[in-house]
């Protein structure tokens, strides 16, 4: 199976080692697995700023770039959310590549069905479901909807040994990210942010986990503020622990 | 620059104490609610139906709204119809003169406060009395409702009692009202005891319902079927308004209606389950004729309803039956408070209703959302709540109320993506960043430094660490 791997631009930029775990972790799977080198970013920052026309070239050319592999897999939900669901409508085409990108959670666990990791990780987490893992991607049940429970993260989770996963109160209440929203509403942003991380240190998890490097810096960024005493980790760096 | 809304959200979270309380108000509402929902194997089918109903009714407006009519006016009841807000005053108005009415008993209706009703009679001499006993606080306290369900949450009862002492119905029923209780009434004053409160209300409120010369209601669903309207409170106040005096008059936006009864049974189960964590209101009052004597009118009004109905992309806030839970769940609602938006709905679909009636100033509310989607999934009729936010927010340019931050952050980030070149290079130069004196990038990031600590770029992006090796197909 040829995989295409999709890194965003903040991952890129910020967090090359999700990166890197990620592309080990799929080549463990025995995948063939290839970057290709001009990718930039998926748009969403200005699709949620209120200029998604303004992604409309890099909508056609991440088209261009992906179109061949059978699969794209990004280590970031809500960047395989927009992909998979605005660009279409963004290109007013369907978009070959849109269809068959999905999150590292998603490819794992629904599409390679792992059973089990050789990954060891003996800590304590508190797991992050972010909203567009959770409501768009279906990551896991939302709390609001009266459907059989699931979370496909801890699933995977569950198979790293010596870990120990929490989840906090409120499990998929939002951080207060989403982008542009959390310069333009720094008040009521910063908030969520700040109840967010009390709600995952008080399960007296030593890392905040989850499949969204956005949500892990907002809140990493208001607690190294505050100094609050928890670390934070990508979800494809605990199940690639040891690789 | 920021928007109104961002500017009073800043305000209104710096009282951490007030915040949290407001928030965990609301959240215990939304917790209650997904009890409900969760008791209910039926849940998400009865959403469904609910959503397919609602399209299915709006679609047939006009078939629909011609059957009410005709089945209400077979059961004695006078209908009119209104356009607008002006229109819609003018009839009351009109019908009021012909009773001589003085006084005016109210039950809960957010399309009088968008029509501007209260204002419009007071001017013209009548008065007028809202008897939902959060919206007579606000009333006397003279301030707008905060949220659509719970107007008066955000008041401590402490408030409440300045309130009533300094209207002068401590002074006139708290002996009665302690009486009734076989308490000590200074005890009670001090104490600025609930059930005291409610007491000194319901002996102020009697008299105004034995006094008033009409009683009016809103309406949560119009039957077509029978030409009926429901109307559902915890207090039944809506029954007192219409009990005794000898005129009742309906005020209904066009989208109340629903088929027949059978879709009401959908409703009546999702409404009060999903808006307050009820299983049902304490009263859900059908009227559908006039009592003996009695006067009954209902005024259909349309007020931009059906410029909506046309509008492709927010067509789907007709289907809004106002159960309030979108705001409930809504983050940014719980910890910015209903008085940050611009509109007098406020949370995700007042920002949608609001850009639909005055795009000009309620631009401002587009900003409140982080684009979570839980209001989405908890809206009993199915809305497309965030979806409809974003895209208004792509309108907002054309509209030129966009954010000049936004845009040049933006067009910036246009030019760098779309050239692979240029962003590879200038990621080759982000670490440089990180040894800059950190008052250089604070000033350059500032409204993030409000809250965060500046994001380090890595040494080596994830393009710089594939070129030097990582790639393994070589
Ligand atoms: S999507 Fe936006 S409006 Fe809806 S609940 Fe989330 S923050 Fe609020
Ligand atoms: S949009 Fe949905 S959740 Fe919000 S008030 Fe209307 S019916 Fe309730």
């Amino acid at each position: 199976m040829k995989i295409g791997l999709f890194i965003p631009c903040y991952v890129d930029a910020l967090y090359p080692e999700v990166g890197v775990s990620t592309y080990k972790l799929l080549r463990s799977l025995g995948l063939d697995v290839y970057y290709p080198e001009k990718q930039t970013c998926c748009g969403q920052p200005m699709g949620n700023a209120g200029f998604q026309d303004k992604s409309r070239k890099l909508v056609e050319s991440f088209d261009e770039l992906f179109k061949g592999f059978d699969y794209v897999v990004a280590p970031s939900a809500s960047c395989t959310s927009y992909v998979r669901f605005f660009h279409p409508e963004i290109a007013g085409h369907e978009c070959e590549a849109a269809g068959k990108t999905v999150d590292l959670v998603e490819f794992l666990h629904d599409i390679m069905k792992v059973k089990s990791l050789p990954a060891k990780f003996p800590h304590k987490v508190s797991l992050h479901n972010s909203c567009h893992g959770v409501r768009e991607l279906g990551l896991s049940s939302p709390t609001e909807r009266n459907i059989p429970k699931f979370n496909k993260i801890k699933d995977l989770l569950q198979m790293v040994e010596g870990i120990t996963v929490f989840e906090p109160e409120r499990p998929d209440e939002c951080c207060g990210f989403g982008g542009m929203f959390s310069i333009e509403e720094i008040g009521v942003s910063t908030k969520m942010g700040i109840d967010k991380l009390h709600r995952h240190i008080g399960t007296g998890a030593e890392f905040i986990t989850g499949p969204d490097s956005s949500c892990l810096m907002h809140m990493q960024g208001i607690a190294a503020k505050r100094k609050l005493p928890v670390k934070f980790i990508h979800v494809a760096q605990i199940l690639s622990a040891g690789l | 620059m920021s928007t109104i809304h961002a500017k009073r959200a800043n305000e209104f979270v710096r009282d951490t104490e007030k915040v949290d309380r407001h928030d965990a108000t609301f959240w215990s509402v939304r917790v209650k609610r997904d009890a409900m929902a969760h008791m209910l194997p039926e849940w998400e089918n009865l959403r469904e139906a609910a959503s397919r109903i609602k399209k299915h009714t709006v679609t047939h407006l006009a078939d629909y709204l011609e059957k009410f009519a005709e089945n209400a006016r077979q059961n004695g009841v006078h209908v009119h119809w209104a356009k607008d807000a002006a229109e819609y005053n003018d009839i009351v108005l009109k019908i009021l003169n012909e009773h001589d009415v003085r006084k005016v008993v109210k039950s809960k209706s957010m399309l009088t406060e968008e029509c501007g009703l209260n204002d419009s009679l007071i001017h013209h001499g009548i008065d007028v009395v809202e008897t939902d006993l959060g919206e007579r606080i606000l009333q006397l306290m003279g301030i707008p409702p905060s949220h659509i369900v719970m107007p008066a949450i955000h008041i401590t009862r402490e408030q409440v009692m300045e309130c009533f002492v300094d209207k002068g119905i401590v002074e006139k029923e708290g002996q009665k009202a302690a009486d009734s209780m076989h308490g000590d009434r200074r005890v009670l004053e001090a104490e600025a005891d609930p059930t005291f409160l409610t007491r000194c209300a319901r002996f102020h409120l009697r008299e105004n319902f034995m006094t008033a010369d009409c009683g009016m209601t809103g309406a949560n669903f119009g039957i077509a079927e029978t030409g009926e309207v429901v109307v559902c409170t915890n207090e039944g106040n809506a029954d007192m308004s219409t009990s005794i005096p000898p005129l009742h008059i309906v005020s209904m936006g066009i989208e109340k209606l629903i088929p027949d009864y059978k879709s009401m049974a959908v409703f009546q189960r999702l409404l009060a389950r999903n808006g307050t964590g009820q299983p049902t209101t304490v009263y859900t009052s059908h009227f559908r004729k006039p009592r003996p004597g009695q006067e009954m009118h209902i005024i259909l009004v349309d007020n931009g309803r059906s410029d909506i109905l046309g509008n492709e992309d927010h067509w789907q806030t007709l289907k809004c039956m106002r159960c309030g839970a979108c705001m409930n769940t809504c983050p940014v609602y719980r910890r910015s408070g209903g008085y940050s938006y611009t509109y007098f709905i406020p949370g995700p679909i007042g920002i949608n209703l609001g850009m639909l009636k005055n795009p000009d100033v309620n631009f401002n509310n587009c900003s409140a959302c982080s684009l979570c989607c839980s209001c989405d999934n908890v809206c009993p009729v199915k809305v497309d709540l965030s979806t409809q936010i974003y895209k208004w927010r792509q309108q907002l340019d054309s509209m030129h109320h966009a954010d000049p931050m936004k845009k040049a952050m933006s067009e910036g980030m246009k030019v760098m993506f779309d050239h692979p070149g240029l962003y590879t290079s200038a990621l080759r130069v982000a670490p440089v960043a990180n040894c800059m004196p950190s008052f250089l990038t604070n000033l350059v990031m500032s409204p993030w430094t409000y809250g965060h600590s500046m994001p380090e770029f890595a040494k080596k992006s994830f393009h710089q660490l594939w070129k030097s090796g990582l790639d393994d197909h070589k």
